[in-house]
């Protein structure tokens, strides 16, 4: 089976609270040089049968009406090898 | 004839009892809807209750928007059937579109449980209409994932077509219940789509309709009592 990957991020102009807060912990932690973090969602499908376009163009669209919110969020869609 | 107003239940629903009761109240019939059940039973207007619908799974109202019974309240309130949606209804009916913008994190990133102060700006929709505009009042405020985002442009419309349905009072002491409580945009705690029939916000007008419970102040019971004027009159 192959698996598509699906990553959704806050768009740019949102602020992110929980990844500042991720960055504020880590000098603490001994982490340093890390000035900014981003936190996003990583979903991996496995697909039944072939990655074909129609298939893409069906994660597309789920990603685009439920996995995403467009009004907020970007995503993007990668086959993994 | 009674006019009857529904409550949706949703798997992880919480303030629907509450929302029945508020209703009952305000002199109106109060009937429980059920997620997986299409048929709204001949309701009038619809109350979407606060809580934490599928866990808040994915994003806040992100899985609920899909049920059965969304599928006939959007279409009816489309065509202009009252929705009231409150918290986590609130999140609902941004999630499926019927109202622009989207909830995010506060900014604080604490869940937050007080009484809130908010300003009515819009007193013409078919949930406020029993307020005047520019009143004060005060109702418990209770959530993570409240804070209002919508692009620049969607803001400006709002603002211009008076759909900013209630901002939260910033000026004045936080033990009072003042200050915007999540980072929400430009104050924003409730908003209106064009038709005004349908309204979502934050705080709950449902946990302030008797004098008993609760914070002792019934300020949230014009919500009910507007929207029973506006079905009775129609």
């Amino acid at each position: 089976m192959a698996r598509v990957v699906v990553d959704v991020m806050l768009k740019p102009e949102i602020l992110d609270p929980q990844g500042q807060a991720v960055q504020r912990a880590l000098p603490r932690l001994g982490f340093d040089g890390i000035a900014d973090v981003r936190q996003g969602k990583r979903f991996e499908l496995e697909v039944e049968g072939p990655v074909d376009q129609a298939a893409l163009d069906r994660i597309h669209k789920m990603a685009e009406t439920f996995l995403a919110n467009t009004v907020i969020e970007d995503f993007t869609v990668k086959v993994e090898a | 004839m009674t006019t009857r107003i529904g409550v949706v239940t949703f798997p992880g629903t919480l303030d629907d009892r509450d929302s029945l009761r508020a209703i009952r109240l305000a002199g109106a019939e109060p009937v429980s809807l059920w997620h997986r059940d299409k048929d709204l039973h001949q309701v009038d207007a619809v109350v979407l209750a606060g809580g934490f619908s599928y866990g808040d799974y994915l994003r806040a109202g992100a899985i609920s928007r899909f049920s059965p019974v969304m599928e006939t309240i959007i279409e009816q309130a489309r065509g202009g059937m009252p929705v009231l949606g409150i918290c986590n209804g609130f999140q609902i009916l941004t999630e499926a579109h019927l109202l622009p913008g989207a909830m995010l994190r506060n900014n604080h990133l604490h869940f937050i449980c007080r009484d809130q102060k908010l300003r009515v700006e819009n007193a013409e929709t078919a949930w406020t209409g029993d307020y005047t505009a520019g009143q004060e009042i005060s109702i418990p405020l209770k959530n993570v994932d409240g804070r209002y985002t919508a692009d620049e442009r969607t803001l400006d419309e709002l603002e211009a077509e008076g759909r900013v349905a209630f901002r939260y009072v910033v000026d004045g002491d936080a033990a009072d219940g003042a200050g915007n409580p999540n980072g929400s945009l430009r104050d924003i705690a409730g908003i209106s789509n064009a038709g005004g029939n349908i309204v979502g916000l934050m705080p709950h007008p449902e946990h302030a309709v008797e004098p008993l419970v609760g914070t002792g102040r019934t300020d949230g019971i014009p919500f009910f009592t507007s929207v029973l004027k506006k079905l009775v009159n129609a």
